[in-house]
């Protein structure tokens, strides 16, 4: 696996953080300076829209109050065709704006003899023309200009038209019912109209600025276009049309919204040949028409996102200078990191006389390195000091084993000892455990006729109980050979041993001394593991305990003797308390009864298959589990004075 | 025989190319009965791609108006061919002029009235004593035989091709055509579920529409020519309905050169409708004017009083049979 540098991780980790926590500015920065804009053009939309509609209203509220007052005139006047003539060329001197006007009469009201009587007063070449409306082909009862008056019975605007008489100018007719008493009732007599051009609203309005692109349409109560910079649309289509050919369904939204008399402010995207705008939108109530203004998205934000690509670049330039930044500092902290490394190595692969580089900082690293050294002159004294200890070990370990050697060589270990005598035959074993460990046995003659044998076992461990076993074993042999009584013996050895014991070590003991001419045998036992005897033709038992202490600890212990009888065949097996507490892996101990019982099969052989079985046996059990006590065993068998036994 | 058929067939090629090459075209003039508009793509492809002039007739189309009456037209020469209403041309005939179809173009009737379904009209009963703006004669013929079938009085007001009172709640219901005012009502704003329609062609009163008519005399004296403007027409409406937008160009030219308002969504929608109607369900136009129709036609008109006499299907109709 690649190791990645804690410097390389720092870095793209500090300049992670620092390119989203950017990224997150210049974002937010756009979009609140965004929205601050798009707010704002949203008043200046409606300030825009508001005063380009209070200017179209003055003119066109002039001309609404110039036909209502002819209206409310024609109500008692005394008509004549002089009276109306003169009002029409009045009208049109006094009010410029007004194109034309005309006051319409219903079906034979003005005169009983005429169905159509509607004087019309306009401008032609730059003076006052009259003509008499209404024919067979001009029946302007179904009008809109007559009939929305009439049937609506009240002053109206028609939709905006194009004036087919004149010079092809946009036209819109206010239209007034007036009405006559007509037998005492007050009836519906007609229709004053006035006409304007609304050549001078379409130039108004194109003269708004709106941004470089953006633009300012005018739509009439139906959505038709009355201004718009397209001219193609001017009152060709209404924004349903043109949302349909164009396929901008929103379009067909906002212009429901606009005919409605609604006002608005909304985004549409990708108006075609404009793009994204954000549309302005209030009615001309008087009217019922609708003023939109059209700002293109891109001019309207062309300033933030000119802001934003500056803090954007700035930004950049932050990051780049914060990266070096970060780059040559995590450097510098690692550097010295990196070479202590390098030695670190070495020292690991055993070279301690490497030189730790001198790193002057004081920071985490410069203790790092001043431990490291100390780390590195201490584990130089250490070895040197384990080196010595080692060799010191090692020497006392090899004077052990010496010693070791010596205590085992002072055990009797040739068999058959006495091969001349048959009355008996003695066999033992030791097993020593890996510590010097204290068991002893030994067995010699004292005199012709009695052959005395023990076993012991000393207290603790290591040389000095090799040293008490040692002289344990002496002082016996030295005792014995006196022809003392085993109780005697033990009395006298524990009074030596105890005199000199300060360390309070003791030894448990089995003594007995045969006569090899009867097979009487005496014995003694300090605090010993009891014996097996093993009388031929029976099961073997237990030799009976004394219940006698130990050797070693009380100076003026007496020891009693005991007697017993062996008959030929018969044997006494003598053990140390290793047989009984082999262990196995488990540390399950081999036991007492086990040991009987297996005594028990064995049957009368002779001392050193009986001493072979018991090891097998403990073998198996332990399973080659390392024992931590000496495992001694003694076995002597009975022949007889003649050997009877042994030919039998 | 046998020398009586080689000489046709030497006759045949000596002097067959000579004629149709040294006979000069034949004019004639076509007379509309309204403005140009899509509902005559037909006639104006036609002469544009020549269908007419590769039959031998010089066809000049006489736009027509307000104060156009196509029968006047051509009971007074000012033109040999016009458009008009089966209704009408049967009311025209029982009064006296000898009108013949020699084609029926349009095979149902797309009048149709129409309310807001805000004025709370949701079926025909709901007409009762309503304010239903409606234009001339010829289109009252359906609405006042339905109005007499269920027994509803109506207050008729003649209304204005803007629609205007209409819309500013003047009128409860409006008649209208399905290919023409009907979109101009969804041009104004209004969608077509805020709309109730009513049409006449499933009401048991579908009329045929628009159909080529002459002078009886017109048609005796050269039924070869009267043969080849109708041929020339159904090419002319075959080839606008496979090339929609082409016929739309031409159209709009028509309309801009006789300066009227030219809206092509408009003008599309209402081209798609003549399809509808033209086509009635069959592949192509077939300029057949069905007896049933004729007779269904002329019946409505005679029991409802509009004409007390009216021709024979035979004397009437001169165009192709089915």
């Amino acid at each position: 696996m690649k190791r990645t540098g804690i410097a390389v991780r720092l870095a793209v980790l500090i300049l992670a953080c620092s390119l989203v926590i950017l990224t997150g500015i210049v974002w937010y920065n756009y979009v609140v300076s965004r929205n601050i804009i798009i707010s704002q053009d949203e008043h200046t939309g409606a300030g825009l829209a508001q005063a380009t509609s209070a200017r179209i209203s003055k003119v066109l509220y002039a001309v609404q109050k110039v036909a209502d007052s002819i209206a409310y005139t024609l109500e008692d006047a005394e008509i004549s065709p002089k009276l109306i003539d003169d009002l029409g060329r009045r009208v049109l001197a006094g009010n410029p704006e007004i194109f034309g006007t005309a006051i319409a009469f219903e079906p034979y009201s003005f005169d009983p003899a005429r169905l159509y009587f509607a004087p019309y007063h306009y401008r032609s070449q730059n003076r006052i023309a009259s003509t008499n409306l209404g024919s067979r082909d001009y029946r302007y009862f179904h009008m809109d200009w007559y009939q929305l008056a009439k049937e609506l019975d009240k002053a109206i605007w028609t939709e905006p038209y194009y004036d087919e008489g004149g010079g092809h100018a946009l036209m819109c007719t206010y239209s007034v019912p007036f009405y006559r008493q007509v037998d005492g009732k007050r009836t519906f007599a007609g229709v004053v109209t006035a006409d304007i051009d609304l050549t001078w609203l379409q130039s108004m309005i194109s003269e708004v600025d709106v941004y470089d692109s953006g633009h300012v349409f005018l739509l009439s109560r139906y959505g038709t276009f009355i201004s718009s910079p397209n001219p193609d649309l001017i009152m060709n289509e209404t924004i349903f049309t043109w949302a349909e050919e164009r396929g901008v369904p929103e379009l067909r939204d906002v212009g429901r919204a606009m005919v409605q008399g609604k006002s608005g402010y909304r985004e549409l995207k990708d108006l075609p040949g404009v793009g994204d705008v954000f549309l302005y939108y209030m009615p001309l109530p008087a009217e019922n028409w609708s003023l939109a203004i059209v700002f293109p998205k891109d001019e309207m934000l062309a300033g933030v996102t000119h802001l934003s690509h500056t803090v954007a670049i700035i930004g950049l330039a932050g990051f780049l200078a914060l990266a070096a930044l970060v780059i040559f500092i995590s450097g510098g902290i690692t550097r010295p990191l990196r070479k202590l490394t390098v030695v670190a190595n070495r020292v690991a692969s055993g070279d301690l006389d490497q030189k730790v580089p001198e790193i002057r900082t004081r920071d985490e690293v410069g203790e790092l390195a001043t431990s490291f050294k100390t780390m590195k002159t201490s584990l130089k004294e250490y070895i040197a000091n384990l080196t010595t200890a080692t060799a010191e070990r090692e020497r006392i370990e090899s004077e052990l084993r010496i010693a070791r050697e010596i205590q085992m060589g002072i055990l009797p270990k040739l068999f058959p000892p006495f091969p001349e005598r048959s009355e008996f035959d003695v066999y033992a074993s030791i097993e020593p455990a890996k510590e010097v460990g204290g068991d002893l046995y030994d067995f010699f003659f004292v005199d012709d006729r009695h052959f005395c044998f023990l076993v012991g076992d000393v207290s603790g461990k290591g040389v000095p109980a090799a040293f008490f076993m040692a002289v344990t074993k002496t002082l016996l042999k030295v005792v014995a050979e006196r022809g003392l009584d085993p109780g005697p013996i033990l009395s006298k050895v524990n009074a030596d041993l105890a005199a000199e014991n300060e360390s309070c070590m003791f030894v448990t003991l089995f003594l007995a001394i045969v006569d090899i001419e009867t097979g009487e045998t005496r014995y003694a036992n300090a605090g010993h593991n009891p014996p097996v005897f093993l009388r031929k033709g029976s099961e073997p038992e237990w030799v009976p305990p004394l219940n006698e202490p130990v050797a070693g600890v009380m100076e003026d212990m007496e020891y009693s003797t005991k007697t017993m009888r062996m008959e030929p065949g018969d044997s006494l097996f003598i053990y140390t308390d290793g047989v009984t507490e082999a262990m196995d892996g488990d540390r399950n101990m081999y036991s007492d009864p086990r040991l009987l019982e297996l005594l028990g099969t064995l049957g009368a052989v002779p001392a050193q298959e009986l001493v072979t079985a018991v090891d097998v046996s403990i073998k198996a059990f332990t399973g080659g589990a390392e024992q931590s006590d000496d495992i001694t065993m003694l076995a002597m068998q009975f022949h007889g004075p003649l050997g009877t036994n042994k030919e039998s | 025989m046998f020398r009586w058929g080689m000489l046709w067939i030497v006759f045949a090629v000596l002097v067959c190319p000579v004629s149709a090459r040294s006979e000069p075209p034949r004019r004639a003039r076509l007379v509309l009965q309204w403005y140009a508009q899509a509902q005559f793509a037909g006639y104006f492809v036609a002469q544009e791609k020549g269908f007419y002039t590769k039959r031998g007739v010089d066809l000049r189309i006489v736009p027509g108006g307000a104060d156009v009456l196509p029968s006047d037209y051509i009971d007074s020469g000012k033109a040999e061919f016009g458009t008009m209403f089966l209704s009408a041309a049967i009311e025209k005939r029982g009064a006296g002029v000898k009108l013949v179809n020699i084609g029926q173009i349009v095979q149902q009737s797309a009048l149709m009235l129409v309310a807001r379904k805000s004025s709370g009209i949701t079926g025909l009963p709901d007409l009762e004593g309503a304010r239903i703006g409606m234009w001339g004669r010829q289109f009252q013929v359906q609405p006042r035989a339905l109005f007499k079938r269920l027994g509803i009085k109506v207050d008729v007001v003649q209304q204005s091709p803007s629609f205007d009172l209409f819309m500013r709640g003047g009128l409860d219901a409006v008649s209208a055509m399905w290919y023409n005012e009907y979109h101009t009502l969804m041009s104004y704003g209004l969608d077509p579920d805020e709309m109730v329609t009513f049409f006449f062609s499933e009401l048991d009163l579908d009329f045929p529409e628009d159909g080529i008519y002459c002078l009886e005399k017109t048609w005796q004296n050269d039924p070869a020519m009267c043969r080849a403007v109708l041929e020339g027409s159904l090419e002319g409406w075959r080839y606008a309905f496979a090339h929609p937008d082409e016929a739309l160009e031409i159209v709009l030219k028509r309309m801009r050169k006789q300066k009227v308002r030219a809206n092509r969504s408009h003008q599309r929608w209402m081209l798609a409708r003549m399809k509808d109607i033209i086509l009635d369900g069959a592949p192509q136009p077939i300029g057949v004017l069905r007896r049933g129709d004729f007779e269904r036609t002329k019946a409505t008109l005679l029991s409802n009083g509009f004409i007390w006499a009216a021709p024979e299907y035979k004397q009437f109709y001169k165009g192709p049979t089915q």
